[in-house]
């Protein structure tokens, strides 16, 4: 059964027009990231799925049942917001039973299910504080409880982790990946971190523009890209772009390379000068100038580069992609 | 900047100013009461001195109390603005949350529709308002001031309040949706507790010009039993004897009770959970 379908959605805020044709399926407990760069309408899909924005046109149907007219807390779906938005004049046993109350469960079925929820969160000390009473990452728990305990048929996660330290960032994302496999209900997960996305993702909807660039798992993505936009976004350091004419004569195309793709080879047709080191212990970026164009190498383990020093690179076998001047890529 | 906070001098000469100011505040304050407290020819002859034993007299009082009907000019003032303020925070949060909250058609011209009301005093619009209440029977009653005033104190309420509101959190306010709270619940127990420094500032801010107007009340509800506070005062003045004992009574009084509907709302103004609510 499929947990959310999307029909030639479109949305327009005024003259603008926000999304545009978005067609996409969410299989039942899938986890799904919808990555992309400030401004491309991530967000605003998770509102219209959501219920928060009306669509403009088009279908929305969670669960096989069309709900595109149906309020927010009747839609089977819960939310987790980047700003946690706990009330703040309950304390965190009521901010997770508010939901359940405003559904008339019974007494039993509230405690028991926000037993359980404090129960997987490690909350069992915080019950009886004040959102103003918590920590960062403890409030980003309780508004994670409050999602759980409504046993929605879908979560949504608008960028939960980008309020909290890098640290912090780490275990939560674990804890969220922990947590789907628990639960094994639907998740869209909404970032513009494409390492969340990487790490979190089944399956990864990369937007621009109001507009579905890629859909596909991770790996897909990372190893096939549609296109320019989703092969540079996705890896980190990013993928390089060098006219394809400085490998080989008169091509006009576009080459792209994934830094660690780059091989040292003393006859490689990349000569490039060193402009900065990066040692990171495991492995080292390089970043050097060919021409006018930057290019980051990653070299695996610890090398001793000085800034200036010149060096040849190479292509890993297989592992060039080429793209034409609008940024579509051209297969071989 | 911490630096020039601990420093002793600044510090002393931070609350220097503050205590003069103080000091220069209070002071009328200071003169009406121990005035009130003395005999007639003592207020004239020595202003500025506390009453003695030779000086000291309730006559001032006795003379409030006995003429007219002090406690209902009380009462009727504090339900004048009680009501009022009540009113003005009720209908300018509510008005104030839709401006900010929805998007429908006209909703700039609304607000500055609503706004316009700041600039235009409305006491230019006094005959017709006094030709309104005479059509509608509402002359001599309370509830004529009641309309007026909350008229008087809407627009600014909204336009301070829309301000405030537009700066609640919308995730919160979605969050209360998806858990299926209703527009009201979410107005009356999310919103509204977030703005309350707002509100007690448009409280402060109508409860005074209220409390001491004379205008309206002289011309809407000048009958013995709608009298306010300030215009029953205005029995001691007259063209040619003011019995300034009574004056200086009737004007301490009125004081207290505007005294403690301030500290009620300042210590709202203090008082900040909006921490915790969101980042």
């Amino acid at each position: 059964m499929t947990a959310l379908t999307l029909s030639n959605v479109n949305k327009s805020f005024g003259a603008v027009h926000v999304l545009k044709d978005i067609n996409l399926e969410v299989e039942d407990g899938e986890f799904v990231v919808f990555v992309g760069p400030s401004g491309c309408g991530k967000s605003t899909l998770l509102r219209v799925i959501a219920g928060l924005e009306d669509v403009s046109s088009g279908e929305v149907r969670i669960g096989g049942e069309v709900v595109n007219t149906t309020p927010p807390s009747k839609r089977g779906i819960a939310m987790v917001f980047q700003s946690y938005a706990l009330y703040p004049h309950l304390n965190v046993r009521k901010n997770m039973s508010l939901a359940l109350k405003q559904e008339r469960q019974s007494k039993e079925v509230i405690e028991q299910r926000v037993a359980e929820a404090t129960r997987m969160l490690n909350l069992e000390d915080y019950l009886d504080r004040y959102p103003s009473e918590l920590s960062g990452g403890q409030r980003q728990r309780v508004a994670i409880g409050r999602a759980i305990v409504r046993h929605p048929k879908l979560f949504l996660f608008d960028e939960p982790l980008s309020n909290l330290d890098a640290a912090l960032r780490m275990n939560t994302r674990l804890e969220i990946a922990n947590l789907h496999q628990q639960l094994k209900t639907s998740m869209i997960y909404v970032t513009h971190d494409q390492s969340e996305a990487m790490t979190l993702a089944d399956k990864i909807v990369v937007l621009k523009a109001g507009r579905i660039e890629q859909v596909g798992s991770p790996m897909e993505l990372y190893n096939n890209p549609a296109n320019k936009f989703v092969a540079g976004f996705l890896g980190s350091p990013a993928m390089n772009f060098l006219p394809a004419g400085l490998v080989s004569e008169g091509d006009e195309r576009t080459l792209g390379v994934r830094p660690e793709d780059l091989v040292l080879a003393g006859d490689g047709p990349l000569k490039v000068t060193v402009q900065h080191v990066e040692q990171l212990g495991g492995d080292t970026n390089v970043i050097a100038r060919i021409d006018d164009h930057q290019i980051t190498a990653r070299l695996f383990g610890q090398h001793v580069v000085q800034a200036g020093t010149e060096l040849s690179f190479g292509i890993a076998d297989g592992k060039s992609f080429y793209f034409d001047k609008d940024g579509a890529r051209l297969r071989a | 900047m911490h630096k020039a906070r601990t420093n002793p001098f600044n510090t002393a000469a931070m609350h220097g100013a503050l205590i003069l100011y103080t000091l220069i505040a209070l002071f009328p304050v200071f003169v009406i009461l121990i005035n009130s407290f003395k005999t007639r020819k003592a207020i004239f002859r020595e202003p500025l001195a506390l009453p003695s034993a030779d000086s000291f007299s309730m006559v001032g009082y006795q003379t409030v109390m006995k003429q007219g009907d002090f406690f209902l000019y009380f009462q009727n003032s504090m339900i004048v603005t009680v009501a009022s303020l009540f009113l003005v925070l009720l209908f300018g949060a509510m008005a104030a949350f839709a401006l900010s909250e929805y998007r429908f058609k006209g909703n700039m011209l609304m607000g500055l529709y609503l706004a316009l009301g700041i600039m235009i005093p409305i006491r230019i619009g006094t005959v017709a308002i006094l030709e309104m209440m005479v059509a509608s029977g509402l002359v001599n009653t309370l509830t004529a001031l009641i309309l007026v005033y909350t008229a008087q104190g809407l627009p600014l309420a909204v336009f301070i309040l829309s301000e405030f509101m537009r700066q609640v959190s919308d995730d919160l306010k979605n969050a209360g949706r998806i858990d299926g709270l209703s527009e009201y619940t979410i107005f009356f127990r999310l919103v509204l507790p977030l703005v309350r420094p707002a509100m007690a500032t448009v409280a402060v801010f109508n409860m005074i010009p209220i409390w001491n107007d004379l205008w309206f009340p002289l011309i809407l509800a000048p009958s013995e039993e709608t009298k306010t506070l300030t215009l029953g005062s205005q029995v001691f003045i007259g063209q040619f004897v003011t019995d300034w004992n009574a004056v200086l009574s009737a004007l301490s009084m009125a004081i207290l009770p505007v005294l403690i509907l301030y500290v009620i709302f300042s210590r709202q103004l203090i008082r900040g959970i909006t921490s915790g609510a969101v980042k």
